[in-house]
């Protein structure tokens, strides 16, 4: 079954990047194929249609406005549930996609005991086993799948009704429904924030599918290790030895 | 000059804040009583129904009982709906009981709707769909206890009994009542109707041996402005499936009210989150590399890119 999938993903990532471009300089590294990037893009743009489609829905008062981009009330009622379907499914590709780098692992739990000092900005070189993906954004990864299979279940009910499903069913999909998109919400701003000003360099993992060596250096050490075959700790140690490195 | 009253708007679905108008004029509640114990099951009010809201023809189903289709539908609003139940001694008992809106004083429907006047409420208690700002959710389905919002799969609009708002407004009795041949339904304020149910459920009981005969108003959404007088108020289940306890899914009072506007918020708070983050600590820029090839080694601060 496993094998299957991976062949699967294989034989796209394979026909992606025969498709797309992958524009890689000097000084940097591939980190995003174009599947990838086709996928999280497909994700982010349903996403966001099936998000204001049902902001009217969910709030009418404070989001009235952005119905007519839908066609009116009827119309953004009518289209959501697609558009939450295209993003549940692009996103049930990235899933199988990204499986096996988004394994949770021991370094993880470190990265997460350690978020306090990367929120304060106050992060040293430790921990240096970050790998390709961090603890945050496997959580957040994790967080979304979970999330992707909530707003699967509830949103069918909702969508079929009370006359299929029974109105307790309904009126309890509802609540989860709308738990599952603000937490999504929340995350989406975070994601937004650290991928294009808070951490400077990322957005064009997403575009053109390369980083900056610099930028794997100092945000995924094992990652950069991985590819470089360089190891930063001990790099960082001989620079400190010499007197050329603050440490930080 | 005329004294006629135009409808007042009480309450409006996905509305925050006060309807324009609301307080501006006193209007009596009013409340139609069905008494099954006299209704003879002819079906003038369904088809006063169906003729003054001008509906389409619908094919009815015969299932061996005089009941004319087994529910009511998005243009059948009024059903007689019949029961024939079976007494501890053995004799048969006709229960027949007009099947409609009970236009709540707490609307399970205008709770749980999420579109802006999709559903109003009246200060005299009706309760009304606007079907141009319905967007076909049928959430209301699921917030009424009663199964009365029916959904028109070709309009993908909700409809139901209207308390004939539009004759109501025009100080006429609905339709249903007008048609009614044996007086079992009537038509006024909610404190005469009240009293008159009460009255009659103490005649049966004091003088026709119904000693369950009472009222059936229940207050766990704040009383109808339909009311039934039941010869035997212990079972409402019997007739037709009238629901004893009428409840509105706890989800769309604690939810909806307290919830989601907070935690609306809440999202909010996210976003300020991240730009107070940014002007406080900061982003966090990609470090050079210690420099492994030989650099002229800098001062602190130097920023200079591996070329
Ligand atoms: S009976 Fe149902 S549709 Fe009628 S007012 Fe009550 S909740 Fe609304
Ligand atoms: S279907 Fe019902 S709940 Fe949905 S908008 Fe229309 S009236 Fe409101
Ligand atoms: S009040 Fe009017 S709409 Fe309601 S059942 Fe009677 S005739 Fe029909």
């Amino acid at each position: 079954m496993s094998s299957v999938v991976e062949r699967f993903d294989d034989k796209a990532r394979d026909a992606f990047d025969r498709i797309g471009q992958n524009e890689i300089h000097v000084g940097e590294l591939q980190r995003h194929r174009v599947y990838t990037r086709f996928l999280h893009w497909m994700v982010a743009l349903f996403f966001f249609l099936a998000l204001f489609s049902g902001f009217g829905i969910y709030l009418p008062w404070l989001f009235r406005w952005f119905t007519p981009i839908f066609g009116g009330g009827p119309m953004a009622r009518a289209l959501h549930p697609w558009f939450g379907l295209g993003f549940v499914t692009f996103f049930g590709l990235q899933t199988l996609n990204w499986i096996a780098p988004m394994k949770w692992t021991p370094a993880d739990t470190r990265w997460m005991r350690n978020l306090k000092n990367t929120v304060g900005g106050n992060e040293k070189m430790e921990p240096p086993d970050t790998g390709f993906f961090n603890g945050g954004q496997k959580a957040q990864f994790w967080e979304i799948v979970a999330g992707s299979v909530i707003y699967l279940i509830t949103g069918i009910i909702l969508w079929a009704g009370a006359r299929t499903f029974g109105r307790w069913a309904v009126a309890v999909s509802y609540v989860l429904h709308d738990i599952s998109a603000i937490v999504m919400l929340g995350g989406i701003f975070i994601h937004i924030y650290l991928s294009t000003i808070g951490e400077p360099g990322t957005f064009q993992a997403m575009i053109r599918g390369a980083v900056s060596e610099a930028w794997a250096w100092t945000f995924h050490p094992a990652w950069y290790k991985e590819v470089t075959g360089r190891d930063p700790a001990q790099a960082c140690e001989e620079a400190r030895q010499h007197g050329r490195f603050e440490g930080r | 000059m005329s004294d006629r009253k135009t409808l007042q708007v009480r309450q409006i679905s996905g509305h925050s804040g006060t309807p324009p108008g609301f307080d501006t004029q006193r209007d009596a509640e009013v409340c139609k009583l069905i008494d099954t114990t006299i209704c003879i099951g002819c079906k003038a009010c369904e088809v006063a129904c169906v003729e003054w809201n001008d509906m389409p023809f619908s094919p009815t189903t015969f299932d061996n009982t005089y009941q004319t289709m087994p529910a009511t539908r998005w243009n059948f609003w009024n059903l007689i709906k019949f029961n024939e139940h079976q007494r501890e001694d053995g004799t048969i008992q006709w229960l027949m009981r007009k099947d409609q809106c009970m236009h709540c004083a707490d609307p399970g429907c205008l709770r749980a709707c999420p579109a802006d006047g999709a559903i109003v409420q009246y200060t005299n208690g009706i309760v009304d769909f606007q079907q141009e700002n319905c967007i076909g959710c049928e959430f209301c389905v699921s917030g009424c206890p009663y199964d009365i919002p029916k959904f028109n799969p070709a309009t993908k609009k909700v409809y139901k009994c209207t308390l004939c708002s539009d004759r109501v407004g025009a100080s006429l009795e609905p339709a249903c009542i007008k048609a009614c041949p044996t007086g079992c339904l009537k038509f006024g304020t909610k404190d005469d109707m009240k009293f008159i149910a009460e009255e009659r459920s103490k005649q049966l009981r004091d003088n026709f041996g119904f000693k369950d005969a009472g009222v059936y108003d229940p207050q766990s959404i704040g009383g109808t402005h339909v009311i039934y007088v039941l010869h035997d108020a212990e079972n409402p289940e019997r007739y037709g499936g009238l629901t004893k306890n009428p409840v509105i899914p706890w989800s769309y009072t604690v939810w909806k009210w307290l919830f989601k506007p907070v935690l609306g918020a809440f999202a909010m708070f996210g976003l300020l989150g991240v730009l107070l983050h940014y002007i406080t600590v900061g982003p966090r820029v990609p470090q050079p590399e210690p420099p492994l090839k030989p650099q002229p080694p800098k001062k602190e601060g130097s920023d200079v890119q591996r070329s």
